[in-house]
């Protein structure tokens, strides 16, 4: 990305510099200008995180320990990270093929079209800032007396809550979840599709291509690492939200998130205090394997596309 | 030109079907929140939001976050993100690593370490909401970093500086009459994200027990779900206003570009 740039030209000191030493080694009071920065960052971002990946290892007493991390394999905090991942690649999925059509329903339109901006907007909204209102939007629209609910209910004799109370549990967080997957994949998927270029499609046809001929030997074959590294960045986002689960449900952890809640809000069993920690560094774990993949994908690309 | 009709058939329908699909949540908010007794319609929870004291409160919370949490996150990335490029290179990879960290560690995670450390910065700074600026300033890193980032790339900051330089100017004159005026665009940019982000924060907020709207609204949601949904519209209703501005803003720039 643009971060190697700066770094290949400026050591060289190709650029004459009028004061002596400026080109070379930055001098002591160089580095004190970056000083407030690091500082914050170490204390609220370094430290925290510190503070969660050493506390997984470590039991009430301070002492070193692998309980906390054994306990991430049994009964219901397993059962958690188990459901966890399946809501995540659940919705990543569905995100991503949606997603896909939106974007490439936008991407076929006008670039500076008001259908565009609005699609791109709402979907800023939606993937970023959804948080506690989609929750409230879900309990309007199919909540116990949400507009849907009782229109079927009324008109149509159906009752959406006949079964269970399915909106507070996985199918419910699973359907308000595709309320930010899609969008967040029309964002990141939205540079991919503006990449293909008209000509490929016209020298495609000029040599006598369909449509399908197309799709197949250029625009999937181009369009496949982008989707994929759009479906783990979508697996990571849903792994890691919390904010619309926690409005939806307030009784019970079906998730991991909502377990670690569980921790912070007080119901800690004697003994336990850093299973908390150890769920974080779990989730962590699990993010960061998503990332890594997609980092170590993006690579392979840059490569094969130079 | 039987694929382009094609095309535009499935287009239609995608469009379509999707558009219903987001806009009916919506609809649904509109019509729950304007619902009076007995079947009529009532705007009680839209007047009821200004009478309700607490979520005044927490509003007025949201709205100082965003504004500190922007102006604590400008201080401190535009100053060490320009001087990486002028003079620290060997920073680069350090400072946008750190930047970029925040996606790595989910919000829910970040507080379960921040919870202690909340416990000392309350000590020092007093029990108010607006300590969460902290928090937040880290919280909109990646996002700020990445548009800011955009904005020194597209300048040539070298040679600007060392011209201000060779006339004699300061770091800070540099910085403040060249950098900053050069890359306001993404300034503002950079902002308006993070105002969004803050005004839509729930997780830390409502487990390191500060009153902000988004913790208000949820708790609300208990009590009276019309305020709530009335709220909630709101606030999706604002992010996208500021989202929306956001589209134009980085498109006035190309044409000033091409016009100079």
């Amino acid at each position: 990305m643009t971060a190697v740039a700066p770094v290949a030209t400026t050591p060289g000191g190709s650029t004459p510099s009028k004061k002596g030493g400026a080109a070379g080694r930055p001098s002591a009071a160089a580095w004190l200008v970056a000083v407030p920065f690091l500082a914050f960052v170490g204390i609220f971002l370094v430290y925290p995180t510190v503070l969660v990946l050493v506390g997984a290892f470590q039991d009430s007493a301070g002492a070193f320990t692998f309980e906390n991390l054994s306990a991430l394999f049994t009964g219901v905090v397993f059962d958690a990270f188990v459901r966890s991942i399946e809501l995540s690649a659940l919705t990543a999925v569905i995100g991503a093929v949606f997603g896909a059509l939106l974007t490439w329903a936008i991407a076929v339109g006008n670039p500076d079209g008001m259908l565009r901006r609005i699609v791109v907007a709402g979907s800023g909204v939606l993937a970023q800032f959804g948080g506690v209102p989609l929750a409230f939007a879900f309990l309007a629209t199919v909540g116990f007396e949400g507009l849907v609910t009782k229109f079927l209910r009324d008109n149509v004799g159906i009752d959406l809550f006949a079964g269970s109370a399915w909106l507070f549990d996985l199918p419910g967080l699973t359907l308000v979840y595709t309320f930010f997957q899609i969008p967040l994949m029309v964002i990141v998927f939205l540079p991919a599709l503006d990449g293909l270029r008209p000509q490929w499609r016209e020298a495609n046809a000029s040599l006598g291509g369909t449509s399908w001929t197309y799709w197949r030997h250029v625009g999937g074959p181009i369009l496949t690492p982008p989707f994929l590294g759009a479906l783990l960045l979508l697996f990571a986002n849903a792994f890691s939200a919390y904010a619309t689960a926690a409005a939806l449900v307030s009784q019970g952890s079906p998730i991991v998130p909502l377990q670690i809640r569980g921790f912070l809000t007080g119901e800690v069993v004697l003994g336990q205090e850093n299973l908390g920690k150890a769920l974080g560094l779990g989730m962590v774990i699990v993010v960061s394997i998503a990332m890594g993949v997609n980092v170590l994908l993006q690579k392979r690309v840059a490569k094969w596309v130079r | 030109m039987g694929s382009l009709v094609k095309q535009r058939v499935l287009r239609t329908i995608v469009l379509l079907v999707l558009g219903v699909y987001f806009i009916l949540p919506l609809v649904a908010m509109a019509e729950f929140s304007t619902r009076g007794a007995g079947g009529s319609r009532s705007l009680e929870s839209w007047t009821s939001i200004v009478d309700d004291d607490g979520l005044m409160e927490a509003l007025v919370n949201s709205l100082l976050l965003s504004v500190t949490s922007a102006v604590l996150m400008l201080l401190l990335l535009v100053p060490t993100m320009a001087w990486i490029r002028l003079r620290l290179p060997q920073l680069q990879r350090l400072v946008e690593f750190l930047c970029l960290l925040p996606l790595a560690i989910p919000a829910i995670v970040l507080v379960v370490g921040m919870a202690p450390l909340y416990a000392w910065v309350n000590y020092f700074f007093g029990n108010s909401a607006l300590t969460l600026t902290f928090a937040y300033t880290i919280l909109v890193l990646p996002f700020a970093y990445r548009a800011i980032d955009a904005g020194l790339s597209a300048i040539d900051l070298k040679t600007l500086s060392e011209a201000a330089r060779s006339l004699g100017a300061s770091w800070i004159t540099v910085l403040w009459k060249i950098v900053v005026p050069n890359i306001r665009v993404a300034l503002i940019g950079a902002s308006l994200l993070s105002v969004a982000l803050v005004l839509g924060e729930f997780t830390i907020a409502s487990l390191l027990n500060f009153d902000t709207l988004q913790v208000q609204v949820n708790l609300l949601g208990k009590r009276n779900a019309g305020v709530s949904i009335a709220v909630s519209l709101l606030c999706l209703i604002f992010a996208f206003v500021l989202l929306f501005a956001l589209s134009y803003v980085g498109q006035r720039r190309r044409q000033t570009v091409v016009e100079e």
